[in-house]
């Protein structure tokens, strides 16, 4: 393959992928990140392209990354010749035909469209691609709600071009922003593009990109690296999983970047075990980049050379701490040490390393092609630019949201999110995963940037935002944070690995009905001294869900405690399930579905749950087709001491 | 797996930053789980001493050191999974293979084989599917919304048992 070494190279590698892009005949693509293949989307592009051949379809079928909407997955985009780009949502496999008769007589079923895309700012080329104009019954993506208040510059591709072909990533100016720092840049400029863009880095803590690119570049070495943190360790957080496979090379751009400008020769991307996709992705683009010169020796001709290797790590989320993850990739057990020295002096080998989150190197493309000043505009006057953020949990728009820093949370929730399911109250919401912690709705208002998430108790993180309804207990969600943090604090430290234990047992106690006060008062004076005194990230955060659960929500706690209640229903020691004798109708589901076989009953008569038995599993709840089995805490029913007949009417 | 065997992988990664990892988990990805065989191999292969491996093998949570059953079914216990009810997941789960819950093995993982050494059940900390919560993954397939009337369909994929289904379909309706 010819390499890339001036710019025609690139323009008509470009030329070639807008024609992927836009051809002359009808293209239709799947979305077909980890989300829309679970979501059945491999089925739907198996068929797809069965019917099409079959029928002797002219049509470019391809694959995309995912664009964001997971609620509405499977996604397929379709695109007649000079006309904008459609989306399907909600694609079954028995649909395919319908489909397939759209692109064959090139007539799109209007009414069957979520939204169409006109034109779209792929942010690094100069001007917007034009899709195309037309079909004015279908709403513009952005008119949607769950779009509306979004700003894409991280996700500027995903769902649009396919993640696994480099003609497309260029064809939407991928690499222009690379050839652009290696030829008219010198290292030091870049750094100070990066500083005056105001960019802090996406893994959590919010430092200064381009200030730490400084540290590791006035190193003097005779080898630097670089690192990709891939891995994404907060659970219910994915957007590190879907900018790897749905726009792979946008994360290598960024970090060819950052290595010239800093001086490293090889790079690392550590990407954690549990997203094989992203791994295949991040391979094959990194193959396909070496081919064309992008990478390895010479890079587009000017004599800088670097190369980048993936690493797997292997379900420790403490390997996410960066000093962690360097003693893996050292193929140790991953346990922090202390800092200084900062990796920026000595890192990977003993060598001056840079470390970055995967979203913070997807800005830096952008920042580079549009100039610091175009970031800057975005944002809050210390957070500049996006966030892509996961919004997950209770709430009805599930899926990836990117919105401007500063957006508040009342508009993520409710007008990005539809509120909660089922027409539910939102109590609150978790952000930063089990190293942030919870805010409740009244403080909605609340700016989503670094400092005003910090002041409310809680942290950024990587973005995972889980929404919380009425049914959620915060003590039962401050436990289960206790219990990550104790099966994943590293062991190193006394005060995380004695300390958590001991906030456990004591949550524990409290969800089984068994705290006191004076126990209340320990674990909140045990949280601080494990919050001032642990090592590294983990313990140090690791009492913040329980800190701001108590900060916000004591009377939860107090009702466990005084009066053995658990108002949202959910911690088993304190709730009971009752058949309501009036509501049974005798059927035998729940006696024949109790797997602890505590149902006494008989066709005709009103079963009863023997409570001493009873597990409190919910199978009766789940099963029962009347409504008749209530789960209550803190109260009960009459209910009869042996089955009676059931009342008719 | 033999000395031969990881040659072979070794020379995959020319890397050193990374490469006990990748090598441990290519061993485990053909063999279900890291046997003591192996690891004395990949210490002889690599150079590297017994004691460092293991230590490895045993620090990170992805890694069996015990053999599994021929399919795994992963319940996803990540946030989003949790308040959308993942232990209830696990536990309809834990019911219908009939293996006894809550058991884990000496070194603290939970991990449960049935007694036909069909399925193994263990869990996860989120699959990165959370929009889907709850999310269980079968032989690396991701399943989301799952329920505990969904589940026997699931299972039956994967040739859940004869026996297993007439005893369901008479409690399941
Ligand atoms: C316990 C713990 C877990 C972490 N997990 C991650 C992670 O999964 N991904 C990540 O990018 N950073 C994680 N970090 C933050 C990293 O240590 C580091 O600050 C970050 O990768 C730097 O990149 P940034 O400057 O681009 O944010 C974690 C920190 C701690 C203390
Ligand atoms: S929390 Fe279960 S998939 Fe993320």
């Amino acid at each position: 393959m010819k390499k890339i070494v001036a710019i025609e190279d690139l323009d008509n590698i470009r030329k070639i992928g807008l024609k992927k892009l836009m051809p002359d005949v009808p293209r239709a693509a799947v979305g077909l990140a980890t989300c829309g293949i679970a979501a059945g989307g491999n089925i739907v592009y198996e068929k797809l392209k069965e019917t099409f051949e079959k029928e002797k379809v002219d049509v470019y079928l391809t694959k995309t990354g995912c664009f964001g909407i997971c609620h509405s997955e499977p996604i397929v985009n379709v695109r007649l010749p000079g006309k904008p780009l459609v989306l399907f949502s909600e694609v079954k496999p028995e649909d395919v035909s319908e489909i397939v008769k759209m692109v064959k007589e090139q007539s799109i079923d209007e009414q069957r469209a979520l939204c169409k895309i006109e034109e779209w700012d792929h942010i690094i080329p100069e001007h917007p691609i034009f899709y195309g104009k037309g079909f004015n019954g279908i709403p513009l993506w952005n008119e949607l709600p769950f779009f509306a208040y979004q700003k894409k510059l991280v996700m500027r591709n995903a769902g649009i071009i396919n993640p696994e072909d480099i003609e497309e990533y260029i064809a939407v100016g991928g690499y222009y922003a690379l050839f652009k720092a290696l030829k008219e840049f010198m290292p030091d400029e870049v750094i100070e593009e990066v500083k005056r863009s105001g960019l802090r880095g996406r893994g959590g803590a919010g430092f200064p990109t381009g200030l730490k690119w400084s540290f590791a570049r006035r190193e003097k070495s005779d080898i630097k690296y670089i690192i990709c943190n891939a891995d994404e360790g907060d659970p219910g957080a994915y957007m590190n999983r879907n900018e790897m496979e749905s726009d792979p090379h946008m994360v290598i751009e960024g970090m060819i970047i950052g290595a010239y400008a800093i001086g490293a020769s090889e790079g690392f991307i550590y990407v954690r075990a549990e997203y094989p996709l992203a791994i295949e992705r991040l391979s094959k683009a990194i193959a396909d980049a070496r081919a064309y010169g992008l990478l390895g020796e010479n890079i587009l001709g000017t004599g800088f050379s670097f190369d980048i290797h993936i690493a797997r790590g292997a379900g420790a989320f403490v390997c996410g701490e960066e000093t962690a993850l360097i003693a893996s990739l050292e193929g140790n057990a991953g346990r922090p040490r202390k800092r200084p020295p900062f990796p920026a002096q000595k890192g990977l080998f003993g060598k001056p390393t840079n470390i970055n989150n995967v979203e913070t190197w997807c800005n830096i493309a952008p920042i580079i092609q549009k100039g610091a000043e175009f970031f800057e505009k975005i944002g809050t006057e210390k957070s500049k630019g996006t966030k892509v953020f996961s919004l997950v949990g209770k709430v009805k728009r599930t899926g990836l949201v990117e919105v401007p820093l500063g957006t508040p949370l009342k508009t993520i929730v409710y007008d990005i999110g539809g509120g909660a399911t089922n027409g539910k109250k939102v109590k609150a919401v978790q952000t930063g995963g089990p190293s942030g912690g919870c805010i409740p709705e009244s403080l909605f208002d609340t700016p989503v940037d670094y400092e005003r998430l910090a002041e409310a108790g809680s942290i950024m993180g990587s973005g995972g935002i889980v929404v919380m309804d009425e049914e959620t207990c915060m003590v039962d969600t401050a436990k289960y944070f206790l219990e990550f943090a104790v099966d994943e604090s590293c062991g190193k430290c006394t005060p995380c690995r004695e300390g958590t234990y001991q906030m456990l047992n004591i949550l524990k106690k409290i969800t089984e009905g068994k705290g006191t006060r004076a126990e209340l008062s320990l674990l909140e004076k045990t949280a601080r001294v494990v919050k001032l005194t642990s090592l590294c990230g983990l313990g140090q955060t690791a009492p913040n869900p329980v800190l701001t659960t108590l900060k916000y929500f004591k009377e939860e706690y107090i009702e466990h405690i005084d009066e053995k209640r658990c108002p949202a229903l959910v911690c088993r020691a304190l709730i009971n399930y009752f058949i309501n004798p009036d509501a049974c109708r005798g059927c035998t589901i729940c006696a024949r579905n109790c797997p602890v076989e505590a149902i006494d009953g008989k066709p005709g008569y009103v079963h009863i749950i023997d409570q001493d038995r009873c597990i409190k599993c919910g199978t009766c709840m789940e099963v029962c087709n009347f409504g008749a089995v209530v789960k209550l805490s803190g109260e009960k029913i009459e209910t009869p001491l042996f089955p009676v007949p059931v009342k008719r009417g | 797996m033999d000395k031969q065997g990881i040659i072979k992988i070794v020379e995959k990664y020319k890397c050193d930053a990374g490469k006990l990892l990748n090598v441990l988990e290519d061993i485990q990805k053909e063999e279900g789980y890291l046997s003591e065989v192996s690891l004395k191999n990949v210490s002889s292969v690599l150079g590297i001493p017994l004691t460092k491996i293991y230590s490895v093998a045993t620090f990170y949570s992805f890694f069996n050191l015990k053999p599994v059953g021929a399919h795994i079914v992963t319940v996803c216990m990540g946030t989003a999974c949790h308040v959308k009810g993942a232990f209830q997941v696990l536990e309809a789960l834990e019911d219908l293979l009939g293996v006894k819950p809550g058991e884990t093995t000496e070194d603290g993982k939970f991990m449960l084989t049935t007694k036909d050494r069909k399925f193994t059940v263990n869990t996860a900390r989120c699959f990165g599917a959370c929009s889907m919560a709850p999310v269980i993954m079968v032989d690396g397939k991701i399943y989301g919304y799952v329920n505990a009337k969904k589940l026997p369909l699931i299972l039956k994929e994967y040739g859940w048992g004869v026996k297993n289904e007439k005893d369901s379909s008479d409690r399941r309706p």
